[in-house]
């Protein structure tokens, strides 16, 4: 199935990651985030002091005990960091100089069944590598989804080229599809970017419907995929699980060990030497890091600059991310910015200069170049949201929380990442992704 | 630069938490935000944010505006200084582009400082009084009233207009963005209705054509109006349809370049053009419903010029002559536009922008008591525009809904 995505846009940032592998040491602690997992409340099974082997189980959701989480290497509980009103938010392990691994049994895929499957990756702290939408949570085990999407490329600014990822893969990724293949009665949607050439592990992939997806950001979004080819209706449950953790699950059921690593991209305009590198989940990022940044204020994003999540120097990868993002703090005033031409100032709209010099690649920092406003200008989110809904409306039905009117307006079609987009062009600097976060909070405490 | 920040610094903290002039706060934060960009950084969602921001879109529409402005000024000269005979004061056998300019300037220049500072006090007082920002708004409404008024109108009316706008317009909806109608539109409507004397007729239009025998001032919206009159004669009619006609002071010539009398910045529609091709290209005005009034004004023109009556000049205008006359194109431009009392949807800004074209061509040529049709199809459409929206984004609603069905 060919689709073409004409609202969006391509923000183009400097310090897109060279294709190549840069080597650095492993690191010595790693964390594992429960506010990575949205709405999740965990559970503790490991105390700070314990020994744990990669597999080893380290929390479950307090909802529901059969979510589990593993420990992504060998090591000893360094420490369980918590924050206002005991909110658990890192669970930190300081790692064995050789990673040691839980011994899960051997598996034939050939005789395992559903339920047998999604018990397997339950206790294997496999599950929350598969997400749901609506409400993008950890799927619910019980739930019979109506289809499954895996999104094989990442068009957010900076993104992991994955078909660079995927290069040489031998046929972890097809053993994965075949697992993930078994959990859905409908189809399970491999989706390409239909403007590059799909490495041969996503173009030749057997026993799924590949969909190629045209168009720039945020075609890249399942949440914009699945609605162009399965649209959620209210009542609806989708999977999607990203490609690297296809991989995971694959290596699972093959070497029977939890071995998490992943490959990630270290990208953005403070990096000295942008590349790819391989890590295991939840890694510091201090090793990679530490003198390759160039001098001043930077932040530092867990994921792409859009959506991505904020952790300092010393944070870690997060659960979903494949991508480190350090920018420019911008936190300077500037003196009559709003009225000078603005060669150098990026913007989407044509109201700078700098549409003089749009294929240039910019260097932006966090500033916000305004403060927040009413809503005035009309019809800009319209241009970059592929999704058939008013975005303006739904936000306004969200502040409002009327929520047969949210229902009505598609919410249950949208996560926060399908409006990152709109809040970065939007004039008012009107807080979007968080807003839609509210929204869907707010149907998912009133709806259970 | 440096010296501005230090002092803005300086004085920051009597206007915060706690120092005696906090309640000032948001008129400090207007200026200090006028000057500088702050150097806020995004906190939460998308860590980069583009650099446009509402500042920057008002001032991309006053830019717009300034030809207009400009044109308006030189044009205030010219339709004085060309109706000046020998022995009348200031009389002069040549006047240079300049004169006719300068002399614009000093007179619209009033208008001008009167409707900024008047609206902009209210602005602070408003922000101070219910402890928010001072938004933009006003920045291009303070443009716009001067432009839609007659050159001579009294500068005490001019700010009840903007006192009327800012408050019954804007402010008690809950301020920028809350209002259902156009602020300016509402100035301006306000002072037809209470000061007719001052906004129609022939002697306003012109720089003291109410004191100097002589002059005339009268718009050629005006002057077609007069024909419908029972009463005008056959000579009238002829003495009218010669005022139109390629030599006449109304002939398309001459209202596509502008130098017709009329209100300060409505009258040139190269001006106009201009103003519209900069807000078209930045993004900041919007294409649908440009052009889909313009259409709807072109289509009401055309099917009038089809039935009208041969003595009917008005409705026997051609079309796009009928567009170019009166403050249509203006009203197109920079008052239907104004998003926030506009359509929201896209498929609903087309279908307002339709509308309103007809309407502005219907109102004007039925009802010559308000030859300004446009500004009272504008108002009008103000109103109907969240009803049009509602239909629009019901039309997603029911989509969805079906789709829902067909799946169960």
């Amino acid at each position: 199935m060919d689709i073409k995505i004409s609202k969006g846009a391509d923000i183009k940032l400097k310090g897109v990651a060279d294709r190549v592998y840069a080597n650095v040491p492993n690191a010595e602690f790693y964390a594992v985030q429960p506010p990575d997992f949205h709405l999740l409340i965990p559970k503790m099974i490991v105390s700070i002091g314990d020994i744990v082997k990669a597999g080893d189980l380290l929390f479950y959701d307090k909802n529901n005990d059969k979510i589990k989480f593993s420990a992504p290497v060998s090591g000893v509980i360094a420490d369980i960091e918590r924050g206002a009103k005991r909110k658990i938010l890192r669970v930190i392990i300081k790692t064995d100089s050789e990673i040691k691994y839980k011994k899960f049994p051997k598996l034939d895929l050939a005789s395992l069944n559903r339920n047998e499957i999604i018990d397997n990756l339950l206790n294997a702290g496999l599950w929350p590598f598969v997400r749901q939408r609506p409400f993008g949570t950890i799927a619910n085990p019980s739930d019979k989804p109506k289809s499954i999407f895996i999104s094989a490329f990442d068009s957010s600014p900076l993104a992991p080229d994955n078909d660079f990822i995927f290069h040489g893969d031998k046929g972890l990724f097809q053993l994965g599809l075949d697992i993930i293949t078994q959990l859905c009665d409908g189809t399970t949607h491999l989706n390409l970017d239909g403007n590059s050439n799909a490495a041969s592990a996503f173009s030749g992939a057997q026993g799924v419907q590949i969909n190629n997806i045209y168009g720039p950001h945020p075609a890249g979004n399942v949440g914009v995929q699945i609605h162009h080819i399965n649209p959620i209706n209210k009542g609806d449950v989708v999977w999607y699980i990203s490609p690297q953790d296809v991989v995971t699950i694959a290596r699972y059921f093959k070497d029977a060990k939890y071995d998490a690593s992943k490959i990630i991209a270290l990208t953005g305009a403070k990096v000295k030497k942008p590349r790819y590198y391989r890590v295991i989940q939840g890694a510091s990022l201090q090793n990679i890091l530490s003198d390759n940044l160039f001098e001043g204020e930077k932040r530092v994003i867990s994921g792409n600059v859009l959506s991505g999540s904020r952790v300092g120097e010393n944070g870690y990868i997060g659960f979903y991310d494949f991508q480190v993002s350090v920018i420019t703090e911008g936190n300077y005033s500037e003196f009559f910015g709003w009225l000078l031409p603005g060669f150098h100032k990026y913007s989407l709209s044509r109201t700078f200069f700098s549409w003089l010099n749009s294929q240039k690649e910019y260097d932006l920092d966090t500033n916000t170049h305004g403060e927040e406003r009413a809503y005035v200008v009309t019809g800009q989110y319209e241009s970059y949201m592929p999704i058939d809904v008013f975005p303006v409306h739904l936000i306004k039905a969200i502040l409002i929380e009327d929520i047969e009117l949210m229902e009505n307006l598609g919410i249950y079609e949208v996560d926060p990442e399908d409006f990152a987009l709109c809040e970065y062009a939007c004039t008012s600097k009107v807080p979007v992704q968080s807003i839609i976060r509210r929204g869907l909070d707010l149907i998912k405490k009133e709806c259970s | 630069m440096k010296l501005m920040h230090n002092i803005l610094n300086k004085i920051k903290p009597h206007f915060e938490e706690g120092g005696k002039l906090h309640t000032l706060y948001p008129a400090y934060d207007a200026f200090e935000t006028f000057l500088f960009v702050p150097n806020h950084t995004s906190q939460s969602g998308t860590h980069i944010k583009d650099s446009v921001d509402l500042k920057r879109t008002m001032v991309l529409v006053i830019i717009a505006l300034l030809p207009c402005l400009f044109f308006g000024m030189w044009n205030t000269g010219y339709q004085y200084h060309s109706q000046l005979i020998p022995g009348m004061d200031g009389y002069q056998s040549v006047y240079t582009a300049l004169d006719n300019f300068l002399f614009g300037f000093w007179k619209v220049l009033p208008l001008i400082i009167v409707s900024y500072v008047v609206g902009l006090s209210v602005e602070f007082a408003f922000a101070v009084n219910r402890k928010h920002q001072v938004n933009e708004g006003y920045l291009v409404t303070g443009m716009l009233i001067p432009l839609t008024m007659p050159i001579d109108v009294p500068l005490w009316m001019l700010a009840l207009s903007v006192i009327f706008a800012v408050v019954i317009g804007k402010e008690v909806f809950g301020g920028t963005g809350m209002n259902i109608l156009n602020p300016a539109l509402t100035a301006r409507a306000f002072i037809f209705f209470a000061y007719p004397t001052k906004m129609s007729g022939d002697k306003v239009w012109v720089h003291s054509a109410d004191k100097l025998d002589g002059i005339s001032g009268e718009t050629a919206l005006g002057q077609l109006a007069t024909l419908t009159d029972v009463s005008s004669s056959n000579a009238d009619v002829l003495n009218s349809i010669g005022l139109f006609s390629s030599d006449g002071i109304y002939s398309l010539y001459n209202s596509f370049i502008g130098i017709i009398p009329g209100s300060v910045g409505e009258t040139s529609v190269i001006a106009i053009i201009i103003g519209a091709l900069i807000l078209l290209f930045t993004g900041v005005g919007s294409f649908r419903i440009m052009a889909s009034m313009f259409l709807g004004g072109l289509f009401m023109a055309y099917i009038f010029n089809q039935v009208a009556p041969e003595t009917n000049l008005f409705m026997s205008l051609p079309a796009i002559h009928q567009l170019f006359i009166g403050s249509f194109l203006f009203g197109m431009v920079f008052m239907a536009t104004d998003p926030v009392s506009a359509a929201q949807t896209n498929k609903g800004k087309i279908i307002y922008g339709f509308l309103c074209g007809v309407l502005s061509i219907l109102i004007r040529v039925f009802n010559p008591a308000y030859p300004e049709g446009v500004m009272v199809a504008i108002l009008f459409m103000n109103v109907m525009a969240p009803l049009i929206d509602h239909y629009v984004v019901q039309a997603n609603i029911n989509k969805r809904l079906k789709r829902l069905k067909v799946n169960e």
